[in-house]
């Protein structure tokens, strides 16, 4: 199982174009502004404009499902307690906000270069330097959590297929089990690698 | 060429002793390490850039301890591991080289000529924007070396970085690994990479049991696993 989640997926269109520090800005706009959205229409608007982004992006139907399949459960989850507890309007407003903000914060990392996302960050974290935080490191952070997303479903995938191929049925606990050793394996190598590449300076 | 010097150098993991009294100086160009699994060429390795202290002896490279200069040690020694993926970090190919280049602050254009240049070396110019974790094997072994040789390091240690290769990217990684102007040290199991280098060691449970010209030292190595 190999997964393409949220990233990078090179081309020409206006947001692509567009600088990484103006599409995080807007993000984190769209996220104030989430918290004002009460009604099924509002939501239903913001889900159009997202969905009119991706294709601008020229981003098509498979790419957009592949960022919410992962989700899919929680969504389905949520929907079904809000229909129980406050009806389908708030069930709306609620999937809806989420949908739209993890939309949103995909087509980001869809469209820009992880080095570029790093350098924003890394610029806008240079005042916390006076707190002792390198931003630097910060930067780091960030594009280590976007490659960590597929080598850990890919991990989830290995188990899985030695699973399979070991006859055994699938039991949570064989598969919990060596995910986590793998997952702690692949941690220890990527710490002894970062060193070795001089990032422990 | 820098010179490495282990002197009287062991090293257990929870008092389990994996190298003992190893004693080399290494001033040649090109040193190759051989030896049965689990003998300790990793941990030997690991030791030439700080990863592992040694729990006696002492270790320089090029004059710097690696226990307490591991920063400007790893600066010196590029390191290449043998699980690619643990490698990798960054999410797409160009964006990984260009990572290691990050802390020698180069122009755009400078990062850019150099991304271009390990591209072709690692056979993955059209890959330049695809995530690096859809790569085969062997193409990922071939991104984790270009991001080390493409900081230009000046000792290179490489711990069985051919072992995913096919017959001629192999070659071709040997072809360049013996052009290299840098000193490289080579742990490997894949014998005939070893001709044209300078010297051999043979480690053999912890010990060096062999230290020769590559003819020598394969074929000492080859009596010792015949008697396995
Ligand atoms: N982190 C560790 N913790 C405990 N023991 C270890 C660790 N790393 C290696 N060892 C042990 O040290 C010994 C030498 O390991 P090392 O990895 O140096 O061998 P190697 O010669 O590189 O073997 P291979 O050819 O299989 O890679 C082995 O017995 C191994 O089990
Ligand atoms: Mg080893």
């Amino acid at each position: 199982m190999r997964t393409t989640l949220g990233l990078y997926r090179p081309g020409t269109s206006v947001l692509h174009r567009l600088p990484a520090g103006a599409k995080l800005a807007t993000l984190v706009v769209a996220g104030v502004v989430s918290i004002f959205l009460r009604t099924p229409w509002s939501v239903g608007g913001a889900l159009v404009v997202t969905l009119a982004l991706y294709a601008a992006a020229g981003l098509g139907p498979l790419v957009l499902w592949r960022q919410v399949r992962p989700l899919l459960w929680l969504l389905v989850v949520l929907a079904a307690f809000h229909l129980l507890v406050s009806g389908w309007q708030r069930a709306v407003v609620v999937v809806g906000v989420i949908l739209v903000l993890v939309l949103l914060a995909a087509l980001v990392t869809l469209t820009t270069r992880t080095t570029e996302l790093v350098d924003v960050v890394v610029r806008v974290a240079r005042p916390l330097r006076r707190i002792g935080v390198d931003p630097e490191r910060v930067g780091l952070l960030l594009g280590l959590g976007i490659r960590s997303v597929p080598v850990v479903v890919g991990l989830a995938g290995e188990v899985r297929e030695a699973q399979l191929a070991r006859g055994l049925g699938s039991s949570p606990r064989a598969f919990a089990v060596p995910l986590l050793v793998r997952t702690l394996r692949h941690a220890d190598r990527l710490g002894d690698a970062l060193a070795a590449r001089g990032v422990d300076d | 060429m820098p010179t490495i010097e282990l002197d009287g150098v062991s090293h257990a993991y929870d008092n389990r002793r994996v190298l003992d009294d190893v004693s080399v100086t290494l001033t040649e160009h090109r040193i190759g390490v051989v030896g049965a699994n689990g003998s300790g060429k990793s941990t030997l390795a690991r030791l030439l850039n700080g990863l592992v202290h040694p729990s006696s002896g002492s270790v320089r490279v090029d004059g710097l301890d690696p226990v307490t200069q591991g920063r400007e040690v790893r600066r010196l020694v590029g390191f290449c591991f043998t699980d690619p993926d643990a490698q990798i970090v960054m999410p797409t190919v160009a964006e990984d080289l260009a990572f290691g280049l990050r802390r020698h602050r180069l122009s755009r254009e400078e990062t850019a000529e150099r991304v271009e240049e390990w591209l072709g070396f690692a056979g993955l110019a059209a890959h330049r924007d695809h995530p690096a974790h859809l790569l085969s094997g062997g193409q990922k072994q071939l991104l984790a070396l270009a991001a080390v040789l493409i900081t230009r390091p000046e000792i290179v240690v490489m711990d069985e970085p051919t072992t995913l290769l096919d017959l001629a990217n192999a070659r071709r990684v040997a072809e360049r690994v013996a052009g290299l102007p840098q000193q490289v040290v080579l742990v490997t199991h894949q014998l005939d990479l070893l001709a044209p280098f300078d010297r051999v060691l043979v480690v053999d449970r912890g010990h060096v049991v062999a230290d020769a010209a590559p003819a020598e030292a394969v074929s000492t190595y080859r009596q010792l696993m015949e008697g396995r």
